[in-house]
């Protein structure tokens, strides 16, 4: 297996298109546990902890521009927590400390799992991915990279560069249902913000269907959300837990994050 | 190293000593099994079934054996000695013969200069399977073709069960018991399988000697057995197989039955390179045996005063495809499963039967944490039934020193039931935390999902014991070699003692015995091998402790006198050097027509606990968090009370991690979370501070008045947990792990 460690955004998206196979790496919390349960044999890592335009996050024209190796452990760090206080609250829920600092938003959108905590959060932002080849840029809203459980939109020679989010318009929460209190892969998660801006309550799920999926509906029909959202729900059966048990808790959560938003 | 941490580790018996692996072990220094290396060696990979139940017709390994790096491709075939062996009953195949009977069963072996090479190869071994439906129901397994070939287990002076796949029958007929009284309360409670989660993966290396035999470092429980077990399968002498401890990265009872330790062997003789072998996470959790799942059925019968009548209990285990300690594990079951009460009239059946479910075995607690989880939860039906404090209720019924056991056995010993529950129960509990307050110390934890809603408080308490070292008239004994020498004019100690050392500190109470007998500083401990010293015996029933003292104490003891004889002082270059074997009070079968004692008794002693726990639940999520445990532990006389709080919080660990979340799933046979993202652990976000007592209440037999200490803590707090829960959420919770859709009422 080889490893290419480009150290540029220019030089990482000419090799990822001569080496369209290659598999991105960036904190490697997701590629390395496929490695080391053999899931996956890749020819080429492209190690992209070197290419400094994926790091770190800006303000950009009333955005909030997250570069795709933003750490989680950088995402609970104010003022960014400020700015994007669900997806805080989703970091904090992530892994382990050793997890939070290495695991990165864009590996998250990179994995596309149902369970990834940074997507709900990013889904009630209004995300757009910011995606990049040699053949030029695109960007691409959440709700649509996301295709599939573990697919996104990427193609062979792209890379996620950023993710362009709304900063919170008002209150918003981040809460993920787990059978232990801390290191847990979600059972059913949701983010939630009561946008006055827009007059709009958003709510995003996590494990609870194929993707991650966005729910919103305007303030004044606060009252139904909780059903709202889970009816939009598709939950399965699987060792972590039943598709009851996620639907009941969905409206659980929806109507305490309406509380807690609108305290 | 500062005077006083030099103090702290040179210890005498009854001290808080530093144990001496600790550091190494935070550093990281600490040499595990899986660090073992050695010039030359190749690697090991086994060829597990991927059917819980098949007939194998063909192994064919010619395109394996060519694949780069393979030096060796070994099936049944080439098991130079016996084709079988087994912990209690010779049922297990080294490899598989002719038939697979669990998901994950060893087919073939490949060694190989690379692990890679060794994994790529075996996937090149071409297995014919023909599937055969597989029992995986326990209540229909009696009813079903039998899985093994005539009776394993017959023949042993067990009661006759003709019913298929039985493993053992206990019938426990104690007083009348068909006695009534006033009030009756019953109940259905069930188990799943716990695996024992050692951070360590099997793993060991094997070295030809060059002579025949081969020396086998291993990480393992008891090394004597895996010798006893490894020879004959090999067609060696015992002397031809030297077995070493190497770093145990935890145990809990999966490590008594054999995993590499024969294969990692059989490669090497067959290459004449040492060999070593690593099982991955998942490969781990089929290549152990784990906690039997049960379903138990039980009445109790007691007059309106709170005295127990007659308990009536129905016990079915699980012991999956192959024996283990199952025989032992259900003897256990049955002779506990009225828990720590005095009760006239008893009736018991307790079965274990073979399934092709994951194989089932040791883990701490044996047998006792079932039997805890369904007198428990029905003591506190019966409390409530009565309208008697549940505390209350179960003082009126606790065991004391005189008292006869539904087995018939007498209790001669120290037994404090009602003292660990009266000072359990006087532990102040802590107030109820204020809202608003921080996430993580409310049920969900970092999960974020309550600021307080939904949140109900329970308190629980719960009652447990089981007998420490083993039982029934396996009588085993700790042999401890002392070897004096002089230099400078100082006397210096070497103890020998194949006392496996799995993270309980055993260590260290080889080490303080030997210094308080001898009154010597300057001891030290020799490696844990076959070759220097006889059988320690296993690091198990909570035994080490109790057997290891008494061995080094007979040997230190014996070297003092032999001292005396010579003056009191040696010469330079002059030792001594004395082994000898401690053996515990003798036990007998118990009668397998009705489960009574016949002779001295089936135990050799007894230890109990209590304890009480404070758990708050969000009752809409069914999420929990456990605020507080305060316990009480009749300890006997507590060696080094600092390893026995140790271990009291460890095992209320892993009681409560079965009472929450541990679970090893299957489905038709096959393991589905056989890994630690969905076989969750607590983590210290689930773990509360614990008050703990300790209650010293010597026992009469043994050395210095200790008992064992390593399995009543996680005995009682998978009940104790769940009796929280319950008083949080009104719910029966008859199961555990408790599913969060149990507690909304799914
Ligand atoms: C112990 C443990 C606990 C965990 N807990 C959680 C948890 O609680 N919640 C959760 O959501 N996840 C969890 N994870 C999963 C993982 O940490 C997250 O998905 C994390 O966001 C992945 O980020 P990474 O930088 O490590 O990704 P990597 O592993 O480096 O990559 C992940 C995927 O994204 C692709 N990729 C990465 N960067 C780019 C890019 N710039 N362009 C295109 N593709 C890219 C990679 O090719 C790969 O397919 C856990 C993992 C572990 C090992």
């Amino acid at each position: 297996m080889q490893v290419l460690t480009p150290r540029s955004l220019a030089e990482a998206l000419r090799l990822k298109a001569e080496h369209p196979g290659s598999v991105p790496i960036q904190g490697g919390t997701d590629v390395m546990v496929e490695l080391n349960f053999d899931r996956a044999r890749p020819e080429t890592l492209l190690n992209l902890n070197e290419v400094r335009e994926l790091r770190g996050w800006s303000r950009d024209n009333g955005s909030i521009r997250l570069g795709a190796g933003l750490t989680y452990t950088e995402g609970m760090e104010a003022p960014l927590a400020e700015a994007l206080p669900a997806l805080a609250e989703a970091s904090r829920t992530v892994g382990g400390p050793q997890i939070r600092n290495r695991g990165t938003v864009g590996g998250n959108l990179g994995t596309a799992s149902p369970a990834g905590d940074a997507l709900p959060p990013l889904l009630i932002g209004d995300a757009v991915v910011e995606l990049a080849s040699v053949r030029g840029e695109r960007s691409v809203p959440l709700p649509e990279f996301l295709t599939g459980p573990k697919r996104n939109a990427l193609a062979a020679d792209e890379l996620i560069v950023a993710i362009l989010v709304r900063p919170a318009a008002g209150p918003q929460t981040f809460m993920k249902v787990g059978p232990r209190n801390a290191m847990v892969i979600s059972v059913v998660s949701l983010a939630l913000t009561v946008d006055r801006d827009h007059d709009e309550v958003r709510a995003a799920f996590g494990s609870a269907g194929p993707v991650a999926g966005l729910v919103q509906a305007p303030l004044a029909e606060l009252n139904g959300f909780p059903e709202r959202v889970a009816a939009a729900a598709s939950p399965i059966d699987d060792v972590r837990g039943s598709a009851v048990y996620r639907r009941k808790s969905l409206r659980v959560l929806t109507v305490r994050a309406v509380e807690r938003c609108l305290q | 190293m500062s005077a006083t941490a030099r103090t702290l580790e040179l210890g005498r018996v009854g001290e808080s000593v530093k144990r001496i692996d600790a550091i190494p072990k935070v550093t990281g220094e600490f040499a595990y099994s899986s660090d073992l290396f050695a010039a030359g060696m190749l690697w090991g990979h086994t060829l597990r079934s991927s059917h819980a139940h098949a007939l194998v017709s063909e192994v064919d390994i010619s395109e394996a054996v060519g694949m780069p790096g393979v030096h060796a491709v070994l099936t049944h075939s080439d098991v130079p000695g016996a084709k079988t062996y087994g912990l209690e009953f010779p049922d297990q195949p080294v490899l598989a013969i002719d038939r697979v009977r669990y998901f994950g069963e060893p087919v073939a072996i490949v060694a190989a200069e690379h692990p890679e090479q060794a994994r790529r190869a075996a996937e090149r071994i071409r297995v014919a399977y023909e599937p055969l439906e597989p029992v995986v129901d326990p209540e229909q397994a009696t009813e079903r073709e039998p899985i093994h070939e005539g009776r394993p287990t017959a023949g042993h002076g067990f009661r006759d069960d003709e019913r298929p796949n039985v493993v053992r029958t206990i019938v426990i007929r104690h007083g009348d018991p068909d006695a009534e009284a006033d009030v009756t309360v019953s109940g259905v409670y069930e188990l799943g399988i716990q695996d024992q989660a050692f951070l360590g993966p099997e793993s060991g290396l094997a070295i030809p000697d060059a002579e025949g035999g081969v020396d086998v470092y291993v990480a393992t429980q008891w090394l004597h057995i895996d010798r006893d077990q490894v020879a004959p399968c090999l067609g060696l002498e015992p002397k031809q197989v030297r077995i070493h401890l190497a770093g145990v990265g935890g145990a809990f009872g999966g490590r008594e039955d054999l995993s590499m330790q024969i294969h990692a062997a059989m490669l090497a003789l067959h290459t004449d390179r040492p060999v070593k072998m690593v099982y991955n996470r998942e490969e781990s959790f089929v290549g152990h045996i784990h906690r039997h799942p049960a379903k138990i059925w039980m009445e109790h019968r007691a007059n309106r005063d709170g005295k127990l009548v007659n308990v009536r209990a129905r016990i079915l285990l699980d012991g999956g495809a192959y024996a283990s300690s199952s025989a032992a594990v259900t003897a256990n079951a049955s002779a506990f499963a009225c828990g720590p009460y005095a009760v006239e009239n008893a009736l018991v059946e307790c079965t274990c039967v073979y399934t092709n479910n994951p194989p089932c075995g040791a883990m701490r607690g044996f047998g006792a944490v079932q039997s805890c989880f369904a007198h428990e939860a029905q003591m506190d039906k019966l409390a409530a039934e009565l309208g008697i404090d549940p505390v209350e209720l179960r003082l009126r019924n606790a065991l004391a020193p005189g008292d006869t056991l539904p087995t018939g056995q007498r209790i001669t010993g120290s037994f404090p039931a009602a003292e660990v529950i009266r000072r359990a129960a006087a532990l102040p509990v802590p107030e109820p935390e204020e809202l608003p307050r921080d996430a993580l110390r409310l049920p969900g934890g970092s999960g974020n999902t309550t600021r307080g809603e939904g949140v109900r408080r329970g308190v629980g308490f719960a009652v447990g014991f089981k007998n420490v070292c083993y039982s029934e008239g396996f009588d085993d004994s700790t042999a401890a070699r002392v070897r004096l020498t002089a230099s400078d004019e100082e006397l210096a100690a070497e103890v020998h003692c194949a006392a496996a050392e799995v993270g309980q500190g055993v260590v260290n109470v080889i080490l303080q015995t030997a210094r308080t007998e001898l009154d010597l500083d300057d001891v030290v401990l020799g490696a844990a091998t076959t070759s220097s010293v006889g059988s320690a015996g296993s690091a198990s029933a909570s035994r080490m402790t109790w057997m290891a003292a008494g061995a080094v104490r007979l040997a230190a003891r014996a070297a003092n006198e032999e001292l005396a004889r010579r003056g009191g002082n040696l010469a330079p270059g002059e030792t001594i050097d004395v082994e000898r074997i401690y053996h515990h009070r003798p036990t007998t079968p118990l009668d397998p027509e009705t489960g009574q004692v016949t002779g001295d008794g089936a135990h050799v002693a007894y230890i109990c606990a209590a304890m009480r726990v404070v758990a708050e639940v969000d009752v809409e999520l069914g999420l929990t968090r456990v605020v507080w445990i305060g316990t009480a532990q009749d300890v006997g006389k507590a060696v080094n009370p600092q390893a026995v709080y140790g271990q009291i919080e460890g095992g209320i660990a892993q009681g409560l991690g079965l009472a929450l979340m541990e679970e090893i799933q299957t489905r038709d046979g096959l393991i589905t979370n056989a890994s630690f993202t969905d076989y969750l652990v607590p983590t210290t976000l689930d773990m509360p501070p614990v008050d703990a007592e300790l209650v010293e209440e010597p026992e009469p037999d043994a050395p210095y008045g200790v008992k064992g200490v390593g399995e009543p803590p996680t005995v009682v707090s998978t009940a104790a947990v769940v009796s929280a829960l319950r008083d949080a959420t009104g719910r029966e919770l008859t199961r555990v792990p408790v599913s969060p859709d149990e507690i909304v009422g799914l």
